[in-house]
């Protein structure tokens, strides 16, 4: 049996150079995730930042954001998810060397 | 009052962005090309493969000698794969092997910051780490510059040139697409795994800078719909799996646990075992082809690369660079020739769409319009892989008993997949359609 390279998310994460704006980017809307049963951005979100709470609500945390826009699109309420891009330099910077 | 500071300004200086820069700057025009990353390229991916280098080369003759490209490609592998087997069609040919090429792996940060230089070097001027937050307009509707987000931060041009990517919210500002649907998005995850370049030509039967491009399909994404791709560079490996959002979020499956079962499938594993994570991404991919193409101009904007959804995802061709480029040429010669006019009205600003209706972009967008579909499809995400790799089992297999002929096993196969033989027929003929005629 070959063994393949395998990690963990807080691994592969852990190679990525993040330059997190001071101010999020994203902002979920609380009130309308309560409302949710599917919970799309919390499968979709390629690194899980987005996860279920007890009382329904949505918690986000914006520094490890790849800026690829998926959680927005899997979201079917709109207005949960206002999203735009981080400040000019912030965000996902990944290495050219 | 004097006119704008630029003739041209293009957002995004990703291939399209830095292709459109790069010709209207050629073409004489004042252009700012802006880039919201701290560097051009630090936001980007894709598997990455270039192919049709041919676009980039009518531009920089011989670009290959001296851009950051990792192999050149001789090999195209596609497999079919289930839980243990696989199928697989293996091309190669000694004929790409030399110039002109037929397409290379490429690291994007690199690769892309090369050719928004070269944009530079034309003539164009850079502005990094500067977000567009929206389009300026005259009285009468038309894009008239950008607003980005900086302090006094709306410069005006004659042509806007979006080239700001999938999420393109330049496009959309401007009435020119929707807003994207789950269905005809999906999610690439990827990993570049450092592996020391002589294992890389014993693993994958290369010599020197060739290169090889492998591609699955079947059980990898557990029945998300999508698959895998395993790219060689020069001592690394890309690979990684594209999947649809909304199959993703149907599943409740995270796309990057498929990356760790696609690493351990048996036809994958011994390729990458040994190798050390280097750089783990994300992207969203415009996989829905012809049919979902934003509209490519309006009054003052034109749209390129995957800003317009011009990535051409068929499983048989799995293509953006190129496309992303031939657009960015074909925008940057029409807005250099609308700003040098002073008309940047739609009426002048169709000569684009003209353009990309003459060269393969839209010839191959429209050609394969019913590919996205059919390989999307459910019987040939999660139905035919499998069935391909019992049926070469069982066609294979020696166990010193009478054996069936192909018919055979192929009705028995499609009867225990609960596939009627019309459903099939109607399967073959709607590739068919796709691909073969």
């Amino acid at each position: 049996m070959v063994r393949a390279p395998s990690t963990t998310l807080q691994e592969k994460l852990a190679t990525v150079r993040f330059r997190p704006d001071p101010e999020p980017h994203i902002v979920v809307n609380g009130e309308l995730c309560r409302e949710c049963t599917l919970h799309a951005c919390v499968y979709a979100c390629p690194a899980n930042l987005f996860s279920l709470l007890s009382d329904g609500s949505i918690s986000f945390s914006h520094e490890q954001c790849f800026e690829c826009g998926t959680c927005y699109v899997a979201c079917n309420r709109e207005g949960a998810i206002s999203w735009r891009y981080p400040a000019g330099g912030h965000g996902v910077s990944f290495r050219d060397a | 009052m004097s006119g704008p500071a630029y003739d041209v300004i293009v957002v995004g200086a990703g291939p399209a962005g830095s292709a459109a820069a790069l010709v209207a700057a050629q073409a004489g025009s004042r252009v700012l090309l802006i880039e919201r990353g701290e560097y051009a390229g630090s936001k980007n991916v894709s598997g990455a493969a270039f192919y049709a280098p041919q676009v980039l080369e009518a531009l920089l003759p011989d670009f290959w000698r001296s851009a950051p490209v990792e192999r050149h490609l001789i090999r195209r592998v596609i497999s079919f794969v289930s839980p243990e087997s696989s199928v697989s069609v293996d091309f190669a040919t000694a004929r790409w092997d030399h110039p002109p090429y037929n397409g290379f792996t490429v690291l994007r940060p690199r690769f892309d910051r090369w050719l928004a230089d070269q944009a530079v070097a034309a003539g164009a001027t850079l502005l990094p780490e500067t977000v567009v937050d929206g389009l300026m307009r005259d009285g009468a509707g038309q894009v008239v510059g950008v607003m980005t987000r900086r302090p006094d931060g709306d410069i005006e041009a004659g042509v806007v040139v979006a080239a700001d990517g999938v999420n393109s919210f330049l496009a959309k500002e401007a009435g020119l697409r929707g807003e994207l649907r789950p269905d005809e998005v999906s999610l690439g995850v990827k990993e570049v795994i450092a592996l020391d370049r002589r294992t890389i030509e014993e693993r994958f039967a290369l010599t020197g800078d060739e290169g090889a491009t492998h591609d699955y399909v079947g059980s990898i994404t557990e029945g998300v719909k999508g698959g895998g791709f395993l790219y060689t560079n020069r001592e690394s490996l890309s690979l990684g799996v594209i999947v649809q959002i909304a199959s993703l979020a149907e599943h409740q499956t995270r796309a990057y646990d498929l990356i760790e079962r696609f690493k351990a499938h048996p036809s994958v594993a011994p390729l990458v075992r040994g190798g050390r994570l280097v750089e783990y991404s994300a992207h969203m991919v415009p996989e829905a082809g012809f049919s979902r193409l934003s509209k490519l101009y309006g009054p003052g904007i034109l749209v390129a690369g995957d800003a317009a959804g011009l990535c051409l995802a068929t499983g048989l061709y799995l293509e953006g660079i190129n496309f992303a480029i031939a657009s960015g040429v074909a925008a940057g010669e029409t807005a250099a020739e609308a700003a040098a006019s002073g008309q940047a009205t739609p009426a002048a600003l169709k000569a684009y769409r003209s353009r990309l209706e003459q060269s393969f972009v839209l010839r191959d967008f429209r050609r394969f319009r019913r590919a996205p579909a059919f390989v999307t499809s459910e019987r040939f995400q999660n139905v035919y892989p499998a069935l391909v790799t019992s049926l070469a089992e069982r066609a294979l297999a020696s166990r010193g008993q009478p054996r069936s002929k192909l018919m055979a096993l192929a009705l028995e196969e499609l009867r225990r997949a609960g596939v009627p033989a019309w459903g099939a027929m109607r399967d073959l003929w709607r590739g068919g359609r796709a691909f073969g005629w």
